[in-house]
């Protein structure tokens, strides 16, 4: 490897000082932060902890009120049902969107441009646009209405049946960008001669995405996915700019939980034991990933 | 087909990074220009781009029009009469609880979360990535497999923890302590950044700078960084915006008076008194969707690199 700097100092803690002394603060984020305050976390969600962190255990009494809190629950069905869906529509139209966009066709960058831009913009603004757009009043319902059709009726935002397809829509938009660029890049990544392989043995295009190229993107795809799902178990200012949990509790999420009961219900045991779960969450699909990227990974070379 | 060329003369206009000729797909173009397949594939294109398009539409025009006007219409119709009222008001008065001056205060305050917190995480991770790619020990690559790992880990599992510690120091709810929460949480991704691409540079380089006796940091300031100017341009884009656009920690390490723009704004159009004024609250929306809006027209390719840096691991 590279370095290891021979300086040949008989310490052996003070060789290669400098670097150990650029490195102190990844050193103490890693321990502090990352390892010492996801333990403490976990520690004190097993405490009934309100206004401040106490050390009384009282065992898992803060997981069984969890589960047993509607709003919660409802957080959770959210974030299944929205996690499913927006991971399934970022990857068809993120993938759709390259597909096209790898037609050699002009205008490349301007039409990147425009399907990026979104994903500058913050999740705050992306929801209030769209609550803006989606308003029953003003919006998309009303401009219908006033083109003829009375009886039409879109109104997400108000509805807590459908409210999560509103937050759905504004997601999508702000986020799809960068599922087409990752895709878009994977398709450059395929070998010209692939796609002449295939076209002189007539295989029509479609087929040759579906059968031949996304296999071979499977690399991509799995990196995208990672970074679609991570993003979506930390979905929170969006739901807060777009709709605040409402109506009533139907879009909240279990970011927002765990935002509401450590810093506003002064339930610090409920947060804690609400933020393991998103912990475990995480974990689910990181681990996972984490198999198969490295511990499969040394099959293939 | 004439569609097309204004709609791209326009949008070409506003694309700061437009093309550099000569670059773009590879190969020959192929077959006439108006074939069918042609207005399918450009017809598609052009009706997804309105599509992600509208919203910047509507908050701009909604922006520009009274309320009468507002109140008599459709959010897609352009206004009738250009008022830029809506703009001062979201600025310099709009309220949030008691202080009606405006979304100005959460704008400079996020200037003074955002420029120090940019210099101090990516000063940490160009060093730190630095060292991590040519001087290693022993134990290097543990922590920063940990840190990536933790990159993973909501922020809520974290958030309390700090709470703590910030408080224990005395700067919990300053901007001192948003600084260094931005800076903790911009490492991994940024230290991996930094890392990859000192590692990608030719290893003789580093070598033949040893031999001449050069040090740790004489390498560092007088190869590396010269060396390596893109890559913090990158940097700064993925901080600049990330650090702008967040709202979590803004809400939870800082007090009122010095809330991050975001969080200001959120403030003002969902609070729940008064009369809702739409146009200021678009107005508001798009003042503080500037500032990464103009990085990433600005930047263009750098913008997508970085994301994509971001985006690929290892």
């Amino acid at each position: 490897m590279t370095g290891q700097a021979q300086a040949g100092r008989p310490n052996k803690l003070l060789r290669n000082l400098n670097a150990k002394i650029a490195s102190i603060p990844m050193i103490l984020t890693a321990l502090v932060i990352f390892v010492g305050g996801t333990f403490w976390t976990v520690f004190y969600s097993f405490t009934n902890s309100k206004l401040l962190p106490r050390l009384s255990f009282v065992g898992i009494d803060q997981y069984e009120r969890l589960w047993a809190a509607p709003r919660w629950v409802t957080a959770i069905e959210n974030l299944a049902l929205y996690g499913v869906l927006s991971l399934i529509f970022s990857l068809v139209i993120g993938f759709m969107l390259a597909a096209l966009m790898d037609q050699k066709i002009r205008f490349e960058n301007t039409f990147r441009t425009i399907f990026l831009y979104p994903f500058a913009l913050s999740f705050i603004v992306t929801g209030l646009v769209w609550q803006w757009i989606l308003n029953p009043d003003f919006g998309v319902q009303s401009v219908v209405r006033s083109l003829g059709w009375t009886s039409f009726t879109f109104n997400p935002l108000y509805t807590p049946e459908i409210v999560i397809y509103g937050i759905l829509i504004a997601a999508l938009w702000q986020g799809t960008g960068l599922v087409m660029c990752l895709m878009l890049a994977g398709l450059r990544g395929i070998d010209e001669d692939i796609w002449k392989a295939a076209r002189v043995d007539g295989i029509p295009m479609w087929r040759t995405y579906l059968f031949i190229v996304i296999p071979m993107m499977r690399p991509v795809f799995i990196t995208t996915i990672v970074i679609i799902a991570s993003g979506i178990v930390k979905v929170y200012d969006l739901v807060v700019a777009q709709t605040s949990g409402g109506p009533g509790i139907s879009s909240e999420v279990p970011a927002k939980y765990v935002y509401d009961y450590m810093f506003q219900a002064q339930n610090l045991g409920q947060g804690f034991a609400a933020s393991t779960m998103m912990l475990v969450t995480v974990a689910i699909i990181i681990v996972p990933w984490a198999y198969l990227e490295f511990g499969g990974g040394r099959k293939r070379g | 087909m004439a569609n097309i060329e204004t709609l791209n003369t326009t949008a070409a206009a506003s694309d700061a990074v437009a093309p550099k000729l000569g670059e773009g797909p590879r190969g020959a173009r192929p077959r006439p220009a108006l074939s069918g397949r042609n207005i399918m594939l450009y017809g598609t294109l052009i009706v997804a781009a309105l599509y992600y398009l509208l919203p910047l539409y509507v908050m701009v025009v909604t922006s520009l029009k009274g309320m009468p006007e507002i109140r008599l219409g459709n959010i897609f119709s352009p206004p009738m009469e250009i008022t830029f009222e809506p703009w001062v008001k979201a600025w310099a008065e709009a309220c949030t609880g008691l202080n009606c001056d405006g979304l100005s205060r959460g704008f400079w305050n996020s200037v003074r979360i955002t420029v120090p917190s940019v210099i101090i995480s990516i000063a940490i991770a160009s060093v730190n990535g630095y060292a991590l790619a040519n001087w290693r020990f022993k134990g290097s690559e543990l922590f920063f497999s940990i840190l990536i790992i933790g990159a993973f880990i909501p922020y809520q599992v974290m958030i309390y923890p700090i709470v703590i510690i910030l408080r224990e120091i005395g700067i919990y709810g300053t901007l001192t302590g948003l600084v260094i929460v931005h800076s903790i949480f911009g490492m991994p991704i940024l230290t991996l950044l930094f890392r990859n691409y000192f590692v990608s540079l030719p290893e003789e380089l580093f070598k033949a700078a040893r031999v001449d006796g050069a040090g740790f940091w004489q390498i560092f300031l007088k190869i590396m960084l010269p060396m390596s100017l893109p890559i913090f341009v990158v940097a700064m884009i993925l901080q600049v915006t990330g650090i702008w656009n967040d709202f979590l920690f803004g809400v939870v390490f800082t007090r009122p008076d010095t809330y991050p723009m975001t969080v200001q704004l959120n403030n003002i159009v969902n609070s729940v008194q008064g009369v809702k004024e739409y146009n200021v609250n678009m107005a508001a929306t798009i003042l503080t969707g500037l500032v990464p809006l103009i990085v990433y027209f600005v930047s263009g390719r750098l913008f997508v690199r970085g994301i994509a840096a971001g985006a690929v691991k290892g």
